[in-house]
């Protein structure tokens, strides 16, 4: 019966309810994080900025254990310390920003599988790597619904800087604007929900509830309010369709979540309003002007 | 010609100890039109960039008199394909009014339509500026420059690759900023349209070769002398002795 499979695993199960309230605050604070991800071409940095967390991660099981503040703390340390070194690597010399990210972030990785192996077993740096939505703990929810809060909050109060930095940054500086400082928040933020979205899906998963969805919603809308309400339902509904699957088929949660956010991209590339596949093919005839 | 907008005394930019622009001292006319002109890489962009102050390193002084400069970038310096729309871009233009953060009052929305429709871009507000041409990219930022109400306005390129339709829908906009009494400083490459519209130029090679009225700078042994000096630059130079004396 319908209701058996769509409402009953939440119905009974604690850890199930838990899980969704988790995946909707991530679904609705790291998707608005990765439309400006995409929109500032920062999409693969993100990735970067996500596997950096692991060493600062890995520090803070090694003092505090499986200790959820103690690995989020760290990871965002981390987090931060490579947005900001790779900033001034940046702007200090004539090395592009993105490739002073993956340098910073392939040290970051290798120096958080090291930490990890000298104290712990493999299961546990699976458990950093992958993440487990279903273990998530009350402790784990109030970090992720603050985490969405605060992104969304921050993101609305920086959000005409940011825009105007992104696509026409020599704007804002002629304004007196120093358009860095949104910048610096703005990764502050992407940092952050990466730190949430570790927990619930692993260091390498968590990009993907972020940056499937907005890229998806690249396909259907025209400005970037628009993006991010179209990207916010797209990543929530990966969530909970994912969710349910992986409990009813018992599949790991966070890949099947981000499979299913890739359907949706996949959907959209092939059928979105805006330069899709269906769009560039299907043209019987042209308009009039 | 009265009064002086902008007064440049001994200035030299450079990125990365190369001067892009070499002691140049020189003064702007205010309420006037000023085209600056010169080979590529003769520092033209550099120098709009120093009078609004986003240059990275500068010697010597700008001393200019007006509070708020309008500023028309290179187009290839915007990201054309962002997803915002003309009427959004072109109200951007009242930063200084409603800033970072509060809202845009009546008033200012009231005058981006205006301004919309005074480039000639009427019902395309909603349009996103991907869809747009280079030339009706052009009417958007020549729109967000007249909301901008600046006393100096700064142009740089205003006519690359724009077609002539344009450039005479544009240049009557110009025009009209001069009637208003505004400094207007644009980087041109056309000598013709200099000559035929511009009352006022700066020659510039690195160096100043001259500045004034058009007519006498634009002279043919003038513009000889630019190139030359564009092309006898040393990169491997050896520190200058400052304070240099141009030999004229």
């Amino acid at each position: 019966m319908l209701y058996e499979y769509l409402f009953q695993p939440f119905v009974e199960f604690g850890f199930m309810r838990r899980a969704l309230v988790a995946s909707l605050a991530l679904a609705v604070g790291g998707s608005s994080i990765g439309v400006f991800l995409i929109l500032r071409r920062m999409s693969l940095m993100g990735d970067a900025l996500a596997h950096a967390l692991l060493p600062g991660a890995a520090m803070g099981f090694l003092l505090g254990g499986l200790s959820l503040p103690a690995m989020s703390l760290g990871g965002f340390l981390a987090g931060i310390a490579t947005a900001l070194v790779s900033g001034i690597i940046a702007r200090f010399s004539n090395m592009r920003e993105d490739a002073s990210f993956a340098a910073a972030y392939l040290t970051a990785m290798a120096l958080g599988v090291l930490i990890v192996s000298l104290r712990g077993s493999a299961v546990d740096l699976m458990n950093i790597l992958f993440g487990a939505i279903l273990a998530v703990d009350d402790t784990a929810l109030f970090l992720v619904v603050s985490t969405a809060t605060l992104t969304l909050v921050g993101l609305a109060a920086i959000y005409r800087p940011l825009v105007v930095e992104c696509f026409n940054p020599g704007f804002l500086a002629a304004m007196g604007v120093r358009g860095s400082v949104y910048h610096y928040l703005f990764l502050g933020l992407a940092v952050l929900n990466m730190v949430a979205g570790f927990q619930a899906l692993g260091t390498l998963m968590a990009l993907g509830i972020v940056l499937l969805p907005a890229v998806a919603a690249s396909f259907w809308a025209r400005e970037v309010w628009s993006m991010t309400l179209i990207a916010a339902p797209m990543a929530f509904a990966s969530a909970a369709v994912g969710l349910l699957v992986s409990f009813h088929v018992g599949l790991p949660s966070g890949p099947v979540i981000v499979l299913f956010a890739s359907l949706f991209f996949l959907g959209s590339l092939l059928l979105g309003s805006r330069s899709s596949v269906r769009t560039r093919l299907s043209r019987p005839v042209h308009l009039r002007g | 010609m009265s009064a002086t907008a902008l007064r440049l005394v001994d200035l030299t930019v450079s990125y990365d100890r190369h001067p892009a622009v070499h002691h140049v001292s020189a003064e702007i006319p205010a309420a006037e039109m000023t085209a600056i002109v010169g080979p590529n890489g003769a520092g033209k962009s550099t120098l709009l960039k120093a009078l609004l102050g986003l240059a990275p390193h500068i010697e010597g002084r700008i001393e200019c008199s007006a509070r708020r400069i309008a500023y028309l970038p290179q187009q290839a310096e915007i990201d054309r394909s962002f997803p915002i729309s003309v009427f959004d871009t072109v109200l951007l233009g009242r930063w200084s009014r409603f800033g970072g953060f509060a809202a845009a009052g009546h008033a200012d929305i009231h005058d981006a339509q205006h301004a919309i429709e005074a480039v000639g871009l009427a019902g395309f507000e909603r349009r996103p500026i991907d869809t747009l041409s280079v030339g009706q990219f052009q009417r958007v930022l020549f729109a967000r420059l007249l909301l901008q109400d600046a006393y100096l306005v700064l142009l740089d390129e205003p006519f690359a690759a724009i077609d002539s339709k344009t450039v005479a829908d544009l240049m009557a906009v110009i025009q009209r900023w001069r009637a208003e009494k505004r400094t207007v400083v644009a980087v041109l490459h056309d000598l013709d349209q200099v000559r035929r519209d511009f009352p006022n130029a700066l020659l510039l090679a690195r160096e100043l070769v001259d500045s004034g009225p058009t007519l006498r700078v634009l002279s043919a042994e003038n513009l000889l002398r630019a190139r030359a000096m564009a092309e006898a630059w040393d990169e491997h130079a050896d520190a200058c002795k400052v304070p240099m004396q141009l030999s004229a």
